[in-house]
């Protein structure tokens, strides 16, 4: 069923009776040519892309949980594309670009929202830093303002621009950054795969990976064994352990990163804004929720929750920036599992057996990514050749060192990101 | 969080910094082929369970732990200062 405006009006003037599931509920094939791992962001856009762009669709996509029940439910929804480096610039560029279609593309309303992000600056070098930024962002073709205190001012009234300590120099704008409804993304991308003739097989864990002679025959799951030509592994937080029963271990450590809602309000934030004192980034969501996260809590973690020094260091920032927040009540919090790799940056490449395909690494940063790596992951996989746009995402750059994306400059290790 | 010091006894998470998986102590010969280092710098099992990994307590007797903590649950089931960790093998 295709949605529009005329199909809600038609559907309310019938009761409401004809809405259908969005998608099927099949049982696993005995093959597949293509076996996604993981139902989540990455993975449902990577099946999207592969039958949408290069017309393949004897595809699966198994989840052990339910379909967009990890990351993609489990973010502060921020898209934006204000990265420096070489290979990062160009990626978010392309995956910002994919969102400004997504809607029409998928005839999903993602309730995207280019809303403008704010990246605030308390000294004379770190505006110097975010001028280079700028500058970086704006080469590559995306948007980027610079705002003095008093253009800050305009648009954000209520900051504290008179404290002490962290004194407001200004900001680095991207007007194009914003946010989207993270579910609905999930949901879109699955819609769109299975109306394509994905099968979306929920409740299928993988437990094993066939390899026979250097190739992947197939996998064992909780529902019967599926054979398959080639397998993509996009599992986030949990890469370790599935990659592992293909006898690989990763450059990737598992970490919780903490996010927080209050309780709904009037308007009061229209921009997504970001804290240069630390790490501290909050937007309202359309139901009136102040969205607010901070740092990873620093220690490996699959609890999917965090430890509260975190959590007050958070409240701690937003209240030194903008105290009106401070009668909010804090309705819920929660953590994702984030599959950090060394130096920040993600992976999408193939691996040394043959027919197996990597892409994880997206530290805390996955969210904005799911259309660009879901397209060029399905590149990969259909073409054997890295899309353009994620050639720089290579697995063998920590044995190599060549190619390293550090883009906070804090060094190409464990527990710097 | 709460971590038993060998030293300081039951102490508040936040006197402490974890430095991730106690592999980094087990550091390759300065000879050693650039695969191992790779390995040691970057590899990790990265388990769902119970792990060692290597924390300072900045915040109080400046050792260096090996504590045991399981990365599903977050229970600390003890610490050992990282030079008897060492010497134990």
């Amino acid at each position: 069923m295709r949605y529009s405006g005329l199909q809600v009006l038609a559907q309310g003037l019938t009761g409401n009776r004809g809405w259908r599931p969005a998608w099927r509920d099949p049982a696993p094939k005995d093959e597949y040519d293509i076996v996604i791992i993981g139902g989540g962001g990455h993975g449902l856009s990577t099946a999207y892309y592969l039958a949408r762009e290069h017309g393949l669709t004897n595809i699966a996509v198994l989840e052990k949980g339910y379909l967009g029940g990890g990351n993609v439910g489990r973010n502060t929804t921020i898209v934006r594309a204000n990265y420096q480096l070489e290979g990062n610039s160009q990626f978010y560029s392309h995956s910002l670009k994919l969102w400004e279609g997504l809607e029409a593309d998928l005839n999903y309303n993602v309730m995207h929202s280019q809303r403008g992000l704010i990246n605030l600056f308390h000294s004379d070098g770190q505006r110097d830093a975010f001028v280079r930024r700028g500058n970086m962002m704006i080469n590559q073709g995306d948007d980027a303002i610079l705002l003095d205190r008093e253009g800050c001012r305009k648009l954000l009234p209520y900051l504290d621009y008179e404290q002490t300590r962290f004194p407001i120099y200004g900001g680095l704008y991207h007007p194009r950054g914003g946010t989207a409804r993270h579910d609905a993304v999930a949901w879109g991308y699955a819609r769109g795969a299975d109306r394509r003739g994905v099968d979306l097989i929920q409740q299928c864990e993988v437990t094993g990976i066939d390899i026979v002679g250097g190739r992947v025959t197939g996998l064992q799951t909780s529902r019967g064994a599926i054979r398959a030509k080639k397998v993509g592994i996009v599992v986030a937080g949990r890469s370790s352990q599935v990659a592992a029963m293909a006898g690989m271990r990763l450059p990737i450590e598992s970490h919780v990163l903490q996010a927080f809602v209050t309780e709904g309000l009037k308007p009061v934030i229209d921009h997504v804004i970001s804290y240069g004192m630390g790490h501290f980034y909050i937007s309202q969501s359309d139901k009136g929720g102040l969205v607010f996260g901070g740092d990873l809590d620093f220690y490996a973690s699959y609890a999917a929750r965090g430890n509260l020094p975190m959590a007050e260091h958070v409240a701690e920032a937003g209240m030194s920036l903008m105290p009106m927040i401070g009668k909010a009540r804090t309705l819920r919090s929660w953590g994702g599992i984030m599959d950090m790799s060394p130096d920040g940056s993600p992976i999408i490449d193939r691996t040394d057996i043959e027919g197996l395909y990597l892409n994880c690494g997206w530290c805390y940063g996955g969210f904005k990514a799911v259309p660009g790596s879901g397209h060029c992951f399905a590149h990969l996989m259909a073409t054997d050749r890295p899309h353009p746009a994620a050639e720089r995402y290579r697995l063998d750059r920590f044995a190599t060192g060549h190619g390293l994306m550090d883009e906070e400059g804090t060094g190409s290790q464990h527990n710097l990101h | 969080m709460q971590i038993p010091c060998p030293l300081c006894g039951l102490r508040d998470s936040r006197e402490f910094t974890c430095k991730g998986d106690a592999v980094t102590l087990d550091r390759p010969a300065a000879d050693a082929p650039a695969g191992d280092w790779h390995a040691y710098l970057h590899l990790r099992d990265n388990p769902a369970g119970p792990t060692r990994e290597l924390w300072y307590h900045g915040g109080g007797c400046g050792a260096w732990l090996v504590v045991m903590r399981n990365t599903a649950t977050h229970a600390v089931s003890g610490a050992v200062l990282a030079s008897e960790a060492r010497h134990a093998g």
